[in-house]
């Protein structure tokens, strides 16, 4: 029987979280080299990153209501016109601190 | 030596590269540092969670599971589910170690989180890029990781109610801000489409963080079998 104090539970827990997602992280690196680099496989590492952050936001946004929706558009429009992410991410928290300040 | 002044330079790129986005990490990170707080974690352990975890939404979700006895079968199987993306990040990454050592990978990659990487990988389309431009990256966001996490935890009274300033807001703008240097141009439209509708109908019917893997590789598999991106890919 492993002793579970709350201590040893504590770093356990962190422990495994740590190990698992240094895993994946390495893993996928690992990986990659014994996986073709040409054709539809790199057609689809390449269209990854932009997929991914699009999965990662979407659901989020929609969850967000309204002022959400206004604040993803206006954040998307900022970023595509200006570059800027900083700029265009305040203008996305800006909007939704305004819009909850004014209660909706 | 010329080869270290490059490497040092591209570290320092990569800081100041990462710097503003850095700001936002900082700032849900205190957001984290509060629920922290609240369930009882100390400073010391959050900062070796910070250090050794090291993935901000996989965090989220621990300290959100955060209720004595702990669980730590089902903290470890969602940070697993969250943090699955790691794989496909890691892959992605792979043409920039092309050549590298083994240990080089091994302790390069460990501070490969959401934002550097994709700071490194939106500068990888334009040109060149080293690793050690995404190591500088990584230690900018872990710096804010930590500063951030750590004031949230300290000075809680400060940000007592985050919603209110649209804090919690902030890690859609961070990635909706990001996710258009990705854009390449009309190839994308349908890829980015269905990534969408499945990311919004696999976060309906699956548990936890599924719906990230499954957008991101339906959007990838549309790319990857489409025809028209034969012709306009011509440098592959």
């Amino acid at each position: 029987m492993i002793e579970t104090t709350p201590e040893f539970l504590t770093w356990l827990t962190i422990g495994c979280a740590a190990l698992t997602t240094y895993t994946l992280r390495l893993g996928g690196l690992l990986l990659a080299g014994r996986l073709p680099k040409t054709g539809r496989f790199k057609r689809f590492m390449d269209a990854l990153p932009g997929t991914i952050l699009l999965s990662l936001i979407v659901p989020a946004a929609v969850a967000a209501g309204p002022v959400g929706w206004l604040a993803t558009i206006a954040t998307g429009v900022c970023s595509v016109k200006t570059g800027n992410i900083f700029l265009s991410m305040l203008v996305g928290i800006a909007l939704v601190a305004a819009g909850r300040w004014y209660g909706f | 030596m010329i080869k270290n002044h490059n490497h040092l330079a591209d570290l320092k790129s990569g800081f100041t590269a990462n710097l503003v986005i850095s700001a936002s990490v900082g700032a849900y990170g205190s957001v984290l540092g509060l629920m922290a707080a609240q369930k009882g974690l100390t400073w010391y352990q959050l900062l070796v969670m910070n250090l050794s975890v090291f993935a901000g939404s996989a965090q989220f979700v621990m300290v959100d599971m955060w209720l004595p006895p702990l669980p730590v079968i089902e903290i470890t199987l969602a940070v697993l589910v969250i943090n699955m993306r790691y794989l496909l990040i890691g892959a992605s990454l792979s043409p920039l170690f092309a050549g590298t050592s083994l240990r080089h990978k091994m302790c390069f990659m460990h501070l490969v989180a959401d934002e550097n990487w994709a700071m490194t990988m939106a500068r990888y389309h334009k040109g060149p890029v080293s690793t050690w431009f995404l190591l500088g990256g990584g230690i900018c966001v872990q710096s804010a990781w930590c500063f951030g996490t750590l004031l949230g935890h300290r000075l809680g009274a400060v940000i007592a109610n985050p919603e209110q300033y649209g804090l919690d807001f902030s890690f859609v703008a961070v990635f909706t801000a990001l996710v258009f240097s990705f854009w390449k141009g009309r190839q994308n439209i349908l890829p980015w489409l269905v990534a969408a509708m499945v990311a919004l109908v696999s976060e309906s019917l699956l548990p936890g963080k599924w719906y990230i893997v499954c957008g991101g590789v339906a959007g990838a598999l549309v790319a990857a079998f489409s025809a028209t991106s034969d012709k306009e890919k011509l440098h592959d």
